[in-house]
């Protein structure tokens, strides 16, 4: 049943970020840094841990996700490493998902070509 | 005293050989019948596409210069210019030619930049033969332009399809073909459009000046001309010049059209059109020079625009400056009877249907 | 007349002349896309969850999304992505598919420039705001939260 919820809240973000093409003509990189930033945000006010809650990943696969694991790593590293942790605690919580991207992006580029539209 | 943009060639400069080279998408539009060469795969055999676009450079040169009957020899002059940085491939292509070589960066209007040059050029009696190519490629403009292919975007509807095509023709003082008898150098208009997506509007105030320019100067009104063309203002921006001209007391009719906004079928949803040095390029290479031979068209206005931006100065904030350069050419009745004598005698209806050869 | 304000004038008409085109399609197609693409996570991040039970909540979420990267670098190999983009935009931008689709495409299309100066240079031309937003707005987050 909560793939629903999945379904619903995955789609209305998404949603959003087409709302965003279509009345502002913004191009790609700036939805994702928009989508980030709110993630950051919601985080930062400890909004998204009940909100991932139900929707699961509804709101963990939008970049949003990324947007908050990045802020929770911040903010629990802090907690045990002092200032440190504000430096290190981000991207070693997302450090997978950006080394995934970049080594697949890596590869692929390596076996396929751009192809013509 | 107002300036005058506009020059008369007393000495009627010929177009003796033309040719025209496009893509497969661009081989399935409107004008397919009259390409001379529809390549069956953009990359034409090489690894990267601006190596394509160098490719089809040289191709359209030689084939124009064998249009024309001529010896490679007797060509004295190259004008050509594309869309890339530094204008790489019409340069990268001129090194394999054994002439004296001008680039030109008109952006979209780089053909009728070079028409004109080159019918000055003959005109003043400075050169006999001179061969005028440009070009565009879908692939490299994009990647230069706008975004990586394979990043998953949408386009807005006012946005336009680079077409990949070159189109070359060969100017000369002697010989038979459609004659350039005018051509109007425009300035470069800013009507202060910042949206990249949206060329067609930002161009439309530079044709509009030209336009009017040139029937200011020349006494003429659009009904002098059969075919009024601009170059790739695409379906808004042609809309938006129609009202433009009609503001300034100038109806434009039927016989206006846009080669952008011709260049596709509707099914190939392309959005506002085609765009690029090679849409009006390549039309004018086949189809309207066709028309003109045969002496269908009698005197066509074509008038391709150019939207000079880069990405720096769109991004630094900068509006579009558009340029809209028009050259007249009319049809040289003698040669159009001789075309039909030709055909009578030789009973071969050579239309370029039957001279488009398929695939690479 | 004055030119800022010809132009001013000649931009309000330009908006006006554009063609409207209907929100609404795009917008469904962006949501069921977008959803659809969730959902998919949540069935892989289950798969996990169900053949390791003992792995902890989030190593099953960053699993999740390194399959999900994996997949979408892949499509955007084979020349896919981009045309679900076309049809979904905001559907397949916003989820994480799309920051991976950011990525591969751009190493694809400089590949001819060569390894170094294309595609490790490039990579990151449309991704690389992402990266740098997040980490200077999380490093921001975990100041505050040393003073509070």
């Amino acid at each position: 049943m909560y793939y629903l919820w999945v379904f619903l809240i995955g789609g209305f973000i998404c949603m959003l970020g087409q709302m965003l093409i279509i009345y502002t003509n913004i191009t790609s990189a700036r939805i994702l840094v928009t989508f980030v930033l709110i993630g950051v945000i919601l985080q930062a006010f400890n909004i998204f841990a009940p909100i991932s809650e139900f929707a699961k990943a509804g709101i963990n696969v939008p970049i949003i996700g990324f947007g908050a694991s990045l802020a929770k790593g911040a903010m629990s590293a802090v907690k045990s490493k002092g200032l440190l942790g504000a430096f290190t605690g981000g991207l070693e919580a997302t450090a997978g998902g950006i080394a995934a991207a970049i080594i697949f992006a890596f590869i692929f580029s390596l076996i396929f070509k751009s192809k013509t539209k | 005293m107002k300036k005058n943009q506009t020059v008369k060639f007393r000495n009627k400069p010929k177009i003796i050989g033309s040719y025209s080279i496009v893509g497969p998408k661009e081989g399935k539009g409107n004008f397919a019948p009259f390409f001379n060469y529809i390549m069956k795969d953009d990359s034409f055999g090489e690894d990267s596409y601006e190596k394509a676009e160098k490719k089809m450079f040289e191709h359209a040169i030689v084939k124009a210069i064998e249009d024309a009957k001529i010896q490679p020899d007797d060509v004295n002059l190259l004008l050509a210019g594309d869309l890339l940085n530094q204008i790489i491939s019409s340069s990268y292509a001129a090194r394999n030619f054994n002439y004296a070589y001008l680039g030109l960066f008109g952006a979209c209007s780089t053909m009728a930049e070079s028409l004109a040059v080159g019918a000055s050029l003959i005109d003043g009696g400075l050169f006999d033969t001179i061969v005028c190519a440009t070009g565009s490629h879908f692939s490299t403009a994009e990647r230069q332009f706008r975004f990586p292919l394979e990043l998953g975007n949408q386009r807005p509807p006012t946005s336009q399809w680079t077409v990949t095509g070159a189109g070359s023709c060969v100017l000369s003082s002697k010989g038979d073909g459609p004659r350039i008898t005018m051509a109007t150098f425009g300035k470069v208009i800013d009507f202060g459009i910042k949206d990249v997506n949206d060329m067609g509007a930002a161009m439309a105030g530079a044709a509009m000046d030209t336009m009017l320019a040139h029937f200011r100067d020349t006494k003429t009104v659009p009904d002098d001309y059969d075919l009024i063309v601009t170059g790739d203002l695409g379906k808004l921006g042609s809309e938006i010049l129609v009202d433009l001209m009609e503001v300034n007391g100038v109806k434009l009719g039927l016989n206006y059209n846009d080669c952008g906004q011709m260049y596709y079928m509707r099914n190939q949803n392309m959005l506002s059109g085609g765009s690029g040095c090679g849409c009006s390029a390549t039309i004018l290479n086949s189809y309207i020079i066709n028309k003109l031979r045969k002496g269908e068209l009698k005197r066509v206005l074509f008038m391709p625009t150019g939207a000079l931006m880069s990405t720096t100065a769109t991004q630094q904030g900068e509006s579009i400056p558009g340029i809209c350069h028009a050259i007249v050419i009319e049809c040289d009745p003698q040669s159009a009877d001789n075309y039909y004598e030709k055909v009578s005698t030789t009973k071969t209806y050579k239309t370029s249907r039957g001279n488009r050869k398929k695939g690479a | 007349m004055d030119e800022t304000k010809r132009n001013e004038a000649y931009n309000r008409y330009v908006k006006a002349k554009i063609p409207k085109t209907k929100a609404w399609p795009s917008l469904f197609n962006s949501f069921w896309v977008g959803g659809v693409i969730c959902c998919l996570g949540q069935g892989i991040n289950d798969l996990i969850l169900y053949w390791f039970p003992s792995m902890a909540e989030q190593t099953a979420w960053a699993y999740t999304l390194i399959v999900l990267i994996f997949l979408a670098s892949f499509l955007t190999g084979i020349g896919v992505y981009d045309k679900i983009g076309k049809f979904a935009g905001g559907g397949s931008i916003v989820p994480i598919t799309g920051f991976s689709n950011s990525i591969t495409s751009p190493a694809l299309e400089f590949k001819h420039e060569g390894i170094i100066y294309g595609i490790f240079v490039k990579m990151f031309t449309i991704a690389g705001p992402v990266i740098v937003t997040g980490v200077v707005a999380s490093f921001i987050v975990g100041l505050i939260y040393i003073f509070i």
